[in-house]
């Protein structure tokens, strides 16, 4: 049985086709409508109004909260200055990625972290020896995703006792919807100017009810999983279980990645003296670097075309994004092909009007510029078309951190 | 003059059948002696009260071997497993504890009563998953033995060698924990729920005279879970019509293969002439004759009754006679006349087509295991419950239900009275229990079988009523199981055999122990395969 979100009084109705599925046990919309290209363009031309109760939430405090937050996450929480927020990844002693998410700091010694899955268990067991606590507030806590162009013009209209205008890019306020307490955050899964707001449960509706009212004016829309899909992967943003394996849920040791490997390297920050979980598993991977990495593929449109026009059919792979993983080999050796990776994440953007890909591909293969082959399925027979390695984000407005 | 066989196959359980089906496909001329009216053994569906049909002994189905499966094409010869998702367990206070396959809501349940313990839930089923994986090589292989250091042992060392140097070093240490832990201790080091530490401990003291509490149950808890169907490792299900459906699929593709099954045949004596076999002498006085005798009962009749003990090593038959059998458990099959209302989950929920475990805590488990230590059954037991009529119309008129009841402790030897005495007052104790959970209970009996073990050693011929055919106890797997130097499925007389599931990899429905030993009498016929593993031909034990 699916559980529902404090919104769903609000997004039942507006499910027309009933397009549900299953996110952490929750019924979470694919999306409202019977496609989802109006819900897309909400996010790159006006605004999108998502449903992200289902996340995982943390609570840490006490004196140790800054050192334990150090401690379990590949950056640095002495990094995070009371009212920033980071996305990282943490990782488990051998260096593998178990989650990633992102940790607010709501006070000196007050951080919220989200998670894709449960784990306070780990949390726990990290915080051994040390004067902090962790508490589970996913149930405390109703969530919305507001992303696009027009968000910061709505919030700054709906919220009060906040300086949304000025909020700069990963910072977090408090403030006020109606009569609700709020802490916004600005960050978000899709790339875009966007904001994540944080309510109590018993306020959900209220702050659903007031951005809807005011963004009508601005091209709010709700929008599903389906449409998010699609902006993350051009956002770059990897996503659990389908980009990387967890390391609690690989079952073989090659499915796991080290966050070298998921193009998170970014995210180490040693630093003299920091010992955190994983820690020297990625000292030793920075000296010795695995051989594999993540790029972004752009795969050559008009050979998709051509493919398709060879058997007499328009390009059948616009549309969702697609979470099958698909081979990809290196450049132009048909006869004896090779191959140096997989595509996890690939989809049609409709607004570079590119065909993209996030891959795990061999080192060798990952510097933006190789040419190499992706395997595409048309009309039941497998064939090879060219892809480029390119830097990711495939998308990054401007407005994202303006 | 007596009909010559090839080989005579002695019991017709699941063991006996799967062996003389193999042998049967190798063109070898079989015959399998059954004492009872029936095939199956322990694997029989009886219709005890009309209408109403028992699985009378085993009731879940999953160890059987998928090659075996596949190889003898039961699903041809009508073998439907049935899924066997959830377990509820009823609490004492009108809580309960319910898992089943939606990984959430089962996440959500165990949350209640452990945040900490639905996190730990999935790490202890990926850590199972990858026990089971460590294990299924030894399901496959004729036990070598470090004592002998034949070719053949040599040869199977090396390749376990191999395949145990190849596992994680983690998964190593965790193997060696689960072959001498508690159960109880075992799942102590993931879980602080008592209810849910307590359910999934209990499958370490099924068939097994010992506690939660005693060491070597984790290893039978493993052996519960080593099973697969489909490919997924620990899944357990219901054979359609009953566990003699596997018995009766089994027996279909022997005879299909050409071998011969008679029934109401029971075996006296296993012949033998100058050391070496030459047939058997049944019950009614006929003899029959064969080169090749199997014995598929457990070890001590196959060594101490059927055969002379002059034909057998001073230290076998000392062995033998210390093979521990110890029967712990019974059955209760109730004839409902309508569905069970259990108080913590009530009405016709998908939860009757699962495994209902009264088990709500260690204490409880091991409480049950005191009684039964001083010769008493267990005042408050242990007990594994399904209800095949939830989910094969079958087994029970519409609307009415069949209910197998698996219950523990129930010591062979009793301190006071005799079983014949005491059947009745178990019956009473087990439905007494049972009515705490399910109110309307003893409204709707309408027939009831008790099954003690002594019940279980006269009709199955199970020594002592032990299902396993001998305790899974560390000290008598593998290599040691049934004995020292006899646990490739030879004996020392010549010509005779072991397959049951006194011999490795041991019980449950699981056929493994029927196949490896007709491999091993096709490589000493010179039919098999020309690597024979296991122990030369001939070779007498060391006496070590």
């Amino acid at each position: 049985m699916l559980l529902q979100t404090p919104f769903h009084p609000r997004t039942a109705p507006l499910c027309h086709h009933r397009r549900w599925r299953s996110w952490s046990g929750y019924a979470s919309a694919l999306s409202y409508e019977p496609g989802h290209e109006y819900e897309y363009y909400a996010v790159r031309s006006g605004s999108a109004l998502f449903d992200i109760s289902p996340l995982r939430k943390y609570e840490i405090t006490g004196p140790d909260a800054a050192w334990l937050v150090d401690r379990l996450v590949t950056r640095s929480a002495f990094a995070c200055p009371v009212g920033k927020v980071l996305y990282t990844p943490w990782c488990d002693e051998a260096g593998k990625i178990i989650d990633d998410g992102t940790v607010q700091r709501l006070d000196a010694d007050c951080f919220r972290i989200t998670a894709a899955d449960p784990c306070l268990r780990w949390l726990q067991d990290c915080a051994l020896g040390m004067d902090a606590s962790v508490r589970d507030i996913t149930l405390d806590i109703a969530a919305l995703a507001l992303q696009g162009p027009t968000s910061r013009d709505i919030l700054s209209r709906v919220a009060t006792g906040a300086a949304i205008v000025t909020l700069p890019f990963f910072a977090l306020t408090e403030g006020f919807i109606g009569p609700a307490p709020v802490t916004i955050t600005r960050t978000g899964y899709t790339g875009d100017l966007g904001y994540e707001i944080w309510a109590r449960p018993e306020h959900a509706l209220r702050v659903w009810d007031a951005l809807v009212e005011t963004g009508r004016g601005y091209g709010l829309a709700p929008a599903g999983l389906d449409a998010l899909d699609v902006a993350r992967i051009e956002a770059g943003l990897l996503l659990k279980e389908v980009d990387y394996v967890s390391s609690w849920t690989a079952l073989i040791e090659s499915r796991k990645s080290s966050p070298y490997e998921a193009g998170l390297g970014w995210t180490v920050q040693p630093r003299p003296g920091r010992d955190f979980v994983g820690s020297r598993a990625l000292e030793r991977e920075a000296a010795k670097p695995s051989d594999w990495a993540l790029a972004g593929l752009e795969v050559d449109w008009p050979r998709i075309e051509e493919r398709f026009a060879a058997v007499g059919l328009p390009p059948l792979v616009a549309g969702r994004a697609s979470r099958d993983a698909a081979p990809i080999f290196a450049a132009g050796a048909r006869a004896a092909p090779r191959q140096v990776g997989y595509a996890t994440s690939s989809t049609f953007s409709p607004i570079l009007k590119k065909y993209i890909a996030l891959a795990t591909i061999r080192r060798g293969f990952a510097k933006p510029g190789t040419r190499v082959d992706f395997e595409l399925t048309v009309e039941f027979v497998r064939r090879t078309v060219s892809a480029t390695v390119v830097e990711t984000p495939f998308f990054d407005p401007a407005r994202k951190r303006s | 003059m007596a009909r010559q066989y090839d080989v005579i196959v002695v019991g017709g359980g699941h063991n006996g059948l799967v062996h003389a089906a193999y042998l049967a496909r190798a063109g070898l001329d079989v015959c399998v002696l059954e004492a009872r009216p029936m095939v199956g053994g322990a694997t029989v569906t009886e219709e005890i009260f009309p209408g109403f049909r028992y699985s009378v002994f085993s009731y879940v189905v999953s160890l059987m071997r998928p090659e075996i499966i596949r190889e003898l094409d039961l699903p041809g010869h009508g073998l439907a497993i049935l899924p066997l998702e959830s377990t509820l367990t009823p609490l004492p206070n009108g809580d309960r504890l319910y898992r089943d396959g939606d990984h959430h809501r089962t996440w959500r349940e165990i949350a209640r009563f452990s945040v900490r313990d639905a996190e730990a839930y999935d790490d202890y089923g990926r850590t199972l998953f990858y026990m089971a994986r460590a294990v299924k090589y030894l399901l496959g292989i004729a036990p070598p033995d470090p004592g002998r250091m034949g070719p053949g042992d040599i040869r199977g060392l090396l390749g376990l060698a191999r395949h145990f140097l190849n596992l994680e070093s983690d998964q190593l240490h965790l193997l060696v924990k689960l072959m001498t832990m508690s159960a109880a201790d075992f799942v102590d080091e993931w879980f602080e729920t008592d209810a849910l530490k307590a359910t999934l401990s209990a499958s370490g003291i099924i068939g097994t005279f010992l506690g939660p509490r005693s060491p070597g149950t984790a290893y039978v808890l493993l052996h519960h879970y080593m099973g697969e169907i489909d490919g997924n490792f620990r899944a357990w299900g219901f054979a359609k019509g009953g566990t003699g459906a596997v018995a009766e699929s089994i027996a279909s593709a022997a005879r299909a293969a050409g071998a011969e099954i008679r029934t109401d045949a029971a075996v006296a004596r296993v012949l033998v002439k100058n050391g070496r076999v030459n047939g058997v002498a049944l019950a009614n006085g006929d003899e029959l004759r064969a080169r090749v005798v199997s014995s598929s009962l457990d070890p001590r009749r196959t060594f101490l009754d059927l055969v002379d003990e002059a034909e057998l090593p001073g230290e076998v038959v000392r062995a033998v006679r210390g093979f521990r059998f110890r029967g712990s458990s019974g059955k209760v099959n109730l004839a409902l006349d309508a569905a069970p209302d259990f108080s913590c989950m009530p009405g016709q929920g998908p939860h009757l087509r699962g495994a209902v475990s009264i088990s709500p805590s260690i204490d409880y488990l091991e409480r049950a295991y005191d009684d039964a230590k001083y010769g008493d059954f267990s005042r408050e037991p242990y007990i594994d419950i399904v209800i095949p009529s939830a989910i094969d119309p079958g087994m029970a008129p519409p609307g009415k239900h069949v209910m197998s009841c698996f219950v523990q402790y129930a010591p062979y030897k009793l301190r006071e009275g005799s079983w014949d005495d005491r059947r009745e007052a178990f019956g009473d104790t087990v439905v007494d229990t049972l009515a705490r959970y399910i109110p309307n209970l003893k409204d709707i009996i309408l027939h009831r079988q008790v099954v003690t073990p002594l019940d279980i050693e006269r009709t199955t011929g199970l020594s002592q009523g032990n299902i396993f055919q001998g305790e899974l106890t560390p000290s008598q797997l593998f290599f040691l199981r049934p004995v020292p130097g006899y646990a490739a499925y030879r004996t020392p007389v010549r010509g005779y055999y072991q397959c049951g599931s006194g011999t490795h990899p041991g019980g449950g429905i699981m056929g493994a122990p029927g196949k490896l030993a007709a491999g091993r009498v096709l490589a000493d016929l010179g039919k098999g395969p020309r690597r024979a593993r296991g122990p030369v031909p001939g070779r007498r034990g060391s006496g070590r």
